[in-house]
């Protein structure tokens, strides 16, 4: 059997990977959008940043956020200004490393999905008196939504299976900051490999139901 | 030259090399990085052969062991370990030796932090104690027994904030993440002197002593230059650099 703190590794995993991806839906709609749709100069440059997460270790990532969430580096001096304290070895602390994380897995999908929408239906919701929020809401999310789903499907999963970076800035706190990924690893460590093999065989199925899901709808009903 | 009759040459030269000069495949306890590296400079140059140095928690290093790791000898940071792999035939019989005495150290990289008493622990504004996971690194055992044994286990439990090895908890402190942490003198030391910050070296009734051996492995049996390395360490240019970083010995 499991121990009790798998089961609360699990859940904590569960909770990081869903606030993850609701936080990413917010943040990365707008920059998906802009991308989508601006002519600036700029769009090279943010486009880069945001797809740097898929080519950078998880080790670069978690080591400029421990320096710069910790209290001599910029972030952390900010959120000790502003009384939340400091952000490593804290949930919240990973969330923030994990909205980085996976940013490319929400934004990309979402920018190709307003990409392929093409100006046309906007500039119809606009002869119709649509003001721009009326026909973001009204025409672009419901002709986007496969775009939306796919977007939260891998920002969720990607959260799930993230190591480097949580190990690097969580300080492995039960309840906390260990999640299953984490735990895995310990167990394996202390050669606790009965504990290791519970916990990573439901890794494996989770993940493959997932991707399962994720593939199997694009030739069904989703659309 | 042309740059076939170079590269023939630059082949010879090689191949000769590597029939004086063997490499070694080393696990190191993580505490044992800085001397090791140093440790490792010396032998190749009064040797000749090649150390190839793998740092990681003994724990850690001992699973991968038994998993079949291409290591000749393994420098752990406890005797328990070294001896478990000799009873199990995974190393040498009788190559076992200390070639060390850890210290251990409450250390923090806030020069006014840690007085001589290790009071700050009782401090209520201290929010993260760093250890090393006591379940693989023999410092994070040595961590725990100290907190027990001083009563102040409980108060510090929910601080705690666990490095893979002793490497990471240091980093954890030098970062200022936490606070305070237990890690290695030999971390926090060069030359006999502090490096940084302030520290309290943990009284050595506190925990049980931490020797630390060295032994090698059913793998390196025929190399001789893991012998060589055994022996190097055993040497006084070798001493002078294990009580530098301030080890027993």
């Amino acid at each position: 059997m499991p121990a009790q703190v798998d089961f609360a590794a699990a859940r904590l995993t569960l909770e990081l990977a869903t606030i993850t991806t609701l936080v990413l839906l917010v943040v990365g709609t707008p920059i998906a959008w802009w991308l989508a749709r601006t002519r600036s100069r700029w769009k090279g440059i943010v486009g880069a940043v945001v797809a740097l997460p898929l080519v950078l270790p998880p080790s670069v990532l978690g080591f400029y956020l421990l320096v710069t969430m910790g209290p001599n580096g910029p972030v952390g001096q900010l959120t000790q200004w502003l009384g939340i304290g400091l952000l490593p070895f804290t949930f919240a602390g990973l969330v923030v490393g994990s909205v980085l994380y996976s940013m490319p897995f929400v934004v990309q999908p979402l920018q190709n999905a307003f990409e392929a929408i093409g100006e046309r239906p906007l500039e119809v919701a606009a002869t119709l008196r649509a003001s721009p929020w009326d026909s973001f809401f009204t025409v672009v999310v419901p002709l986007a939504r496969p775009g939306f789903v796919t977007a939260a499907i891998l920002g969720f999963a990607h959260t799930v299976g993230e190591f480097g970076v949580v190990l690097m800035i969580g300080g492995n706190i039960p309840e906390q900051t260990r999640v299953v990924s984490v735990a895995i690893y310990d167990h394996v460590e202390a050669l606790e490999y009965a504990e290791a093999h519970v916990l990573a065989a439901a890794m494996l199925i989770f993940s493959f139901l997932v991707l399962l899901t994720l593939y199997s709808r694009n030739t069904r009903v989703w659309r | 030259m042309k740059p076939f009759t170079s590269s023939l040459l630059i082949v010879a030269l090689l191949t000769s090399q590597t029939t004086l000069a063997e490499e070694v495949q080393v696990a190191v306890a993580a505490n044992f990085n800085a001397p090791m590296e140093q440790i490792a400079a010396g032998f190749e140059q009064a040797t000749g052969h090649r150390a190839l140095l793998s740092f990681g928690a003994t724990g850690k290093l001992y699973a991968q062991i038994k998993n079949g790791a291409p290591f000749e000898v393994f420098l752990a940071a406890d005797g328990r370990t070294p001896a478990r792999l000799e009873e199990e035939g995974d190393a040498v019989k009788g190559s076992r030796f200390t070639y060390a005495i850890g210290k251990l150290v409450l250390w923090s990289s806030d020069e006014g932090l840690v007085d001589g008493q290790g009071t700050v622990l009782k401090a209520h504004d201290i929010r993260h104690v760093a250890i090393a996971n006591p379940k693989t690194a023999p410092y994070g055992a040595a961590a725990i027994e100290t907190l027990t044994r001083l009563d102040l286990l409980e108060v510090i439990e929910p601080k705690l904030v666990t490095g893979e090895n002793i490497t990471q908890a240091h980093q954890f402190v030098a970062t200022g993440n936490a606070e305070v942490g237990f890690v290695a003198l030999s971390q926090v030391m060069r030359d006999g002197e502090l490096t940084a910050g302030s520290s309290w070296q943990i009284p050595s009734d506190l925990y049980q002593e931490i020797r630390q051996d060295a032994v090698i492995l059913t793998r390196g049996g025929a190399n001789p230059a893991a012998r060589a390395l055994v022996d190097y360490l055993r040497s006084e240019q070798a001493a002078a650099v294990i009580r530098s970083f301030g080890y027993g010995l």
